[in-house]
């Protein structure tokens, strides 16, 4: 990996504290973890989005990474890894194993003028913080009648495939899709995620970034030089007639497989990646449905009032005319996470994607 | 009642200052008190309380969907309010009306908040960095740590610069000790050494709860089990509230860390205008508080100082006058306009937001007005 950044590049390690790190101060040193140039690099997403968090606290000293062992060690997931070194103790901050104490403090430190991004080491370690995040950081900007931004962004390693124990594979995305105040996003490849991150900091808005573990370790070209999309639009990312499928996170790979597999039976599927959750892009996807007619929405998540209910109700509201048959679902069971060794048969996989496409052409 | 031998008190409900080993320690900051700010604390506990009592009577007569009292606890507010400076932050629980006045909050934009007209939505940097009420309990303990880790991370405590180094004061009640959060916050508080002053007003009822169910031991045992240096003081009792706060702020400004005051005292009445205190607590048990009452107590140590009649009718006049003056504006408070409930969730341009605002926009011209 590390042929991919510039190695070249002097370290500046300040752990002073109150001496800014270098980064970005003209002096000509560079932290390593940054990725510096242009063009195209093949990374993985956790790297894409190391360097993105990396890029994000050159750019403005008020950017603060606070987690739980976030520092030394980089995270569970090594995603902060070496960013402590680079930018120091006091921006890249170890805390106490408490969620709601990351969250409400972070509050109070975006009162104070100061961007933290927050770490939750699980998806289903972020219940603690709940508390925090709908009834307080949701509602903040509301309560201070604009007056108040509240820019946190909360990471949250999220969904299934890893094989882990309980409260290690879960995806709560509904909860905060369904709060007012939040914005939520999900990367699904490393260029989005490289960017979405960089992004959603910039975002004066809180913002829930949900990163799908399972996609952190494939590698995928990142574009350096732009974006290309902004934060909030979903995409097309595969073109076809018959059926449009729509997914976020790690599902829009499945989707990908599935369609190519499709094809070889003479099923020309669509490809949506939702990319954010909460505002959901809607007009790509009501665009795509128009041509095809049909729509297969998966997630990994469970499919009772989830995200995947609200696409279903919302693209039937706005498309009803252009539908040759209902909207599917394909989701986890409503059942708690199983055991891993049943995770096969919980998650949605190609096969299971695939025969909702089947449903819904069968109409 | 949770008086400790180690309680504080420098002024004793007869009105006569307290003469021991403890009070002589805050003597220098008593003896430095000048008349005009003793005249304060009483005009201020004073015009508070008129201001409560009118603010219930509103609710009563449906003015307001509700009123939250703070009689009984002007003087626990009054002394610690006057302790903070300036640039200091305060982040309040909901019943904290006397410390918002004397930040410079229009009181009348609580009562805005509890006529149904808002959620707060005042500046805490326009009202002297007092920040919004928290409804949820003990949240806010949280943001005021969190509020002061950044005051470190910019430099603002231990420079000596008095008008400078600031620090960040949180007001809770007895009964958010119980929640996670105010526990989280020690924890946060001594793992980073925030300049932080944790005011606990134990008014020993959380609604219908009294203190003993949250407790076996003195409240103020507790933070110090997480290292934080803790005080309990004689709440009722305006010169401790005002010393002691003084000081532990002090301490915080000069990068001492946190500090923890628990002031003893008493809701008088209700803990909201939706509850009924009848059913739970005993007459005899208000009755002896109402001897401790903090105003009659400073009163009487400010005729024994020599404080004229005059003086007292004056202040009984501007009390009037306030809660008067409070009810006639809040006769003309309106309503904000419906969409208003679109304008503020997010901060940047939201496509939800927009649809929905047309949409309600679009289904009240459909009635024909001019809406």
């Amino acid at each position: 990996m590390t042929d991919t950044l510039d190695a070249s590049a002097a370290v500046s390690a300040a752990t002073g504290a109150t001496a800014p790190a270098a980064a970005g101060d003209g002096a000509g040193a560079s932290p390593a973890s940054l990725i510096t140039g242009g063009g195209v690099r093949t990374i993985p997403m956790a790297k894409a989005l190391n360097a993105g968090l990396a890029a994000a606290l050159a750019a403005d000293q008020k950017v603060l990474l606070m987690g739980e062992d976030i520092g030394p060690l980089g995270g569970v997931f090594r995603v902060t890894e070496n960013l402590q070194r680079d930018f120091g103790g006091h921006r890249v901050i170890d805390t106490p194993l408490a969620e709601s104490g990351i969250v409400g403090t972070a509050i109070g430190l975006a009162m104070r003028g100061y961007r933290p991004v927050c770490e939750i080491q699980f998806d289903g370690f972020i219940f603690p913080g709940f508390d925090q995040i709908t009834t307080q950081l949701a509602k903040l900007t509301a309560r201070h009648e604009g007056s108040l931004r509240m820019p946190v962004v909360i990471r949250v390693p999220y969904g299934g495939h890893i094989g882990a124990v309980e409260h290690h594979q879960e995806s709560p995305e509904a909860y905060f899709a369904h709060t007012p105040g939040l914005r939520l996003v999900s990367p699904a490849t490393p260029h989005d995620a490289y960017w979405m991150i960089q992004e959603a900091i910039a975002s004066d808005d809180p913002v829930l970034f949900f990163e799908p573990k399972s996609r952190y370790w494939p590698k995928g070209p990142v574009d350096l030089d732009s974006s290309g999309i902004a934060l909030h639009a979903s995409r097309v990312v595969r073109r076809g007639t018959d059926v449009t499928v729509v997914g976020h996170g790690a599902m829009v790979s499945m989707l990908l497989d599935a369609a190519t597999l499709a094809e070889e039976e003479g099923t020309s599927i669509e490809v949506v990646d939702l990319r954010s959750l909460s505002p959901i892009d809607y007009e790509p996807l009501l665009e795509s449905v128009r041509r095809t007619g049909r729509l297969v929405v998966a997630q990994e998540a469970p499919g009772g009032v989830s995200v995947g209910s609200e696409i279903a109700a919302t693209v039937s509201e706005r498309a009803f005319f252009s539908l040759e048959a209902p909207v599917i679902r394909v989701s986890g069971f409503d059942t708690p996470f199983p055991p891993a060794k049943l995770e096969g048969a919980y998650l949605p996989d190609v096969d299971r994607i695939l025969d909702g496409v089947d449903r819904a052409l069968s109409y | 009642m949770s008086h400790t031998a180690e309680t504080l008190q420098l002024l004793a409900p007869d009105g006569r200052l307290v003469e021991n080993e403890s009070a002589e320690r805050y003597k220098p900051i008593v003896d430095g008190l000048d008349e005009s700010l003793l005249q304060s604390f009483h005009r201020t506990m004073s015009v508070i309380r008129a201001f409560d009592i009118e603010a219930g009577n509103l609710q009563r007569q449906g003015q307001l969907a509700l009123w939250i009292p703070s009689l009984g606890q002007e003087a626990a507010q009054v002394g610690s309010g006057y302790a903070a400076r300036p640039q200091d932050h305060i982040f309040p629980a909901y019943r904290e009306h006397a410390v918002g006045h004397i930040r410079g909050l229009d009181v009348v934009q609580i009562i805005a908040m509890l006529r149904g007209l808002s959620h707060g939505g005042w500046v805490p940097e326009e009202v002297g960095n007092f920040h919004l009420y928290t409804l949820v309990i003990g949240s806010q303990t949280l943001h005021a740590t969190g509020y002061a880790m950044g005051v470190q991370f910019d430099g603002l405590i231990g420079t000596g610069d008095a008008d400078r180094d600031t620090a960040v004061m949180v007001y809770f009640g007895d009964g958010a000790t119980s929640q996670g959060d105010v526990n989280e916050a020690f924890v946060f508080a001594q793992s980073y050494r925030t300049p932080q002053v944790f005011f606990l007003q134990n008014n020993h009822w959380a609604i219908s709860v009294p203190v003993s169910v949250q407790s076996r031991t003195p409240l103020f045992h507790r933070p110090a089990g997480f290292g934080i240096p803790s005080v309990q003081i004689d709440g009722n009792d305006v010169l401790a509230s005002y010393a002691v706060t003084l000081e532990s702020l002090d301490a915080a400004r000069s990068g001492e860390g946190p500090r923890f005051i628990e002031a003893l005292t008493y809701r008088m009445g209700a803990h909201t205008t939706s509850d009924d205190p009848t059913k739970y607590r005993a007459d005899d048990e208000v009755e002896s508080w109402r001897r401790r009452d903090p105003i009659a107590r400073f009163e009487t140590y400010l005729r024994g100082l020599g404080a004229s009649e005059t003086f007292f009718a004056d202040v009984a006049q501007e009390a009037a006058d306030f809660a008067a003056d409070a009810r006639r504006r809040t006769l003309a408070l309106e309503p904000p306009a419906a969409e208003s409930m679109f304008a503020h969730v997010y901060s940047e341009q939201h496509p939800l937001m927009d649809a929905q605002r047309e949409w309600l926009r679009s289904y009240e011209a459909s009635f024909g007005g001019d809406a």
